[in-house]
């Protein structure tokens, strides 16, 4: 169910995104999921690419400052209430979502989320015990 | 008509004035050399003894007197009296090794609060006035000074120190204040506070203010003036030297007259230590004449300003100072705060940051703000706005911590810090103090 996240701090400047898209297009880098969380100042990039090691060593070898987040993966159904539900049940249990996002699957059958819960373990069991498919490399 | 503290003194001739501080600088020079063994050194070191001393035309043959000396000799290398004759000490605001502690003999209080009761009465000032004195208490000499100077003139004073706004305006309007003494932001911000509760400048009883311990701008007295109603004063002084009242504006609001019966003044150049002719621009110096704990000779102030003799229609014949019009050294002057870029990296190394930042002062309504930029480290990397937000806050706060007044800390990352020539650029000071 673990997934290995890209978490890359930008300033909120124009062309920071592009300088990044860029970089990883001419590296090979295939870009599976990303989020943007944002103030007025500075900007957090999350990230799932095929490779995240190698698109964290490209980064700094630009310049930017990177590093890798362990996150949760779960295929949800592509039916209304499906992600409800597994919320519900995480707060049930007390466990404390930080941030999640969500993006296509590839099949119209199901999407994939990717959660950072305050207790990743304890999100991990509670989801796969109550019959969740975790999603384990993306690559 | 005028009214001074004390006329005799204020209206002197000057050649009188001139004899009255060549006769106590002799007296000055012989004390220091005499008590003080780290200045006598530097006289010794420079082949200078008392007795070449004769009057101020020997002034110039005299060793200066830098923050440097006195960051060394601290804290009592510089005490020309025994501990047990002296009744107070002052400090400046510096916290990193800069900060100066000034003594002060029972003598020494009676003069410097002299001093600023001639500044209070200069602004109209009399025992019928209700003087709200709205500088910091404590360690610094802005309330302490003011508050001495309003017992001189009688006035009945109100020892509110500085902050808490709806107080002091409470004060203000129910005991009818006609004077009041603070920063020129302070009074800026009391002023924009008055108008934002509904009140008129004609709301208020007060007819003067003194504000001084910061730079400000003519453009800056003319919206206080407006705000509040009233005349303002600039006001001048230093630690080192007293505390404020070492110079003082009159009613012409041309320069500020400085109290030459107890400070020699001297325009030097920075670089060479020369002595300038009067009505140039250069470094202000100041030499003690009647202090007794603390006196410093040739002080360099760091201040860069012109003096003027020309004849003033207040009848003042003390010489007096322009605004300072910058200063020699990487000094700011943040809301009346003394800021080394030093303290804030001592700061961030604490703090477990690089020393990677920018410092950006400005002034938005007359008030000064400060953003300090700081380059974030991979290891310090949150996935989370939040925990790069509280990352700013608690540094924020340890940075409050050192230097008594709060930054917004901007995280940024690294490499973003424009550098020249390898050395990060660290202030950027966008204030027009001067016009």
């Amino acid at each position: 169910m673990k997934i290995r996240q890209l978490t890359v701090f930008v300033e909120n400047k124009m062309g920071y995104l592009s300088e990044i898209t860029e970089l990883f297009a001419k590296s090979g880098i295939d870009m599976k999921a990303l989020s943007i969380a944002d103030t007025k100042d500075f900007g957090i990039l999350r990230l799932i690419v095929d490779n995240p090691d190698f698109a964290l060593k490209v980064l700094k070898d630009h310049g930017f400052l990177g590093t890798i987040t362990e996150v949760i993966g779960v295929e949800i159904k592509n039916t209304a209430g499906e992600l409800s539900k597994a919320l519900t049940l995480l707060a049930e249990k007390g466990v404390n979502v930080e941030y999640l996002y969500a993006f296509l699957s590839g099949t119209k059958e199901s999407a994939f989320v990717v959660i950072k819960a305050t207790d990743n373990i304890k999100a991990e069991t509670v989801l796969k015990d109550a019959g969740f498919k975790a999603i384990n490399g993306l690559s | 008509m005028e009214r001074y503290f004390q006329k005799d003194i204020e209206t002197m001739p000057v050649e009188k004035i001139k004899e009255l501080q060549s006769e106590k600088l002799v007296k000055q020079v012989k004390h220091v050399y005499e008590n003080v063994p780290y200045y006598r050194n530097l006289m010794d070191k420079k082949g200078v003894r008392p007795e070449d001393i004769h009057g101020i035309e020997d002034l110039h043959k005299l060793p200066f007197i830098s923050k440097s000396d006195l960051r060394e000799t601290y804290p009592y290398g510089m005490l020309a009296v025994p501990l047990s004759d002296c009744v107070r000490i002052q400090s400046t605001s510096g916290t990193t090794g800069k900060r100066v502690i000034a003594y002060y003999t029972q003598h020494d209080i009676e003069l410097w609060e002299d001093c600023c009761a001639r500044a209070i009465v200069a602004a109209g000032g009399t025992k019928e006035d209700v003087l709200q004195v709205a500088y910091g208490y404590g360690l610094f000499t802005g309330g302490a000074g003011l508050h001495g100077g309003s017992h001189k003139v009688g006035c009945l004073t109100l020892p509110m120190s500085s902050g808490n706004t709806e107080r002091q305006i409470q004060f203000m309007l129910d005991l009818k204040s006609t004077i009041l003494c603070c920063t020129p932001s302070y009074a800026a911000y009391i002023g924009e506070t008055l108008k934002e509760q509904g009140y008129k400048p004609e709301d208020n009883s007060l007819k003067a203010g003194i504000f001084g311990a910061e730079p400000w701008t003519e453009e800056m007295r003319r919206d206080i003036e407006k705000a509040l109603g009233i005349k303002a004063y600039d006001i001048y002084g230093l630690t080192e030297t007293s505390g404020p009242g070492v110079a003082f504006e009159c009613k012409e609001q041309k320069g500020m007259h400085i109290n030459e019966d107890h400070f020699i003044a001297e325009i030097i150049d920075p670089d060479t230590g020369e002595v300038l002719p009067e009505g140039e621009k250069g470094e202000l110096v100041f030499t003690s004449l009647d202090k007794e704990a603390f006196p410093l000779l040739r002080y360099r102030t760091r201040d860069i300003c012109v003096l003027s003799r020309e004849k003033c229609s207040c009848g003042r014949t003390f010489i007096r100072m322009a605004k300072p019009m910058g200063r020699s050294d990487d000094m700011l002057i943040i809301r009346g705060v003394n800021v080394f870029p030093s303290q804030i990296e001592t700061v961030l190394l604490n703090e477990g940051y690089a020393p990677n930042y920018r410092i950006e002062v400005d002034r938005v309504n007359n008030t000064d703000t400060l953003d300090v930029f700081v380059e974030l480290l991979p290891e310090q990397l949150s996935d989370t706005t939040e925990g790069i937000v509280k990352m700013e806050k608690a540094l924020s706060a340890a940075i409050t911590t050192m230097l008594g007044i709060r930054p917004a800390v901007h995280l940024v990352p690294p490499k973003t810090i424009v550098r020249s020539e390898g050395k990060a650029v660290r202030v950027i000071d966008k204030r027009k103090l001067h016009d």
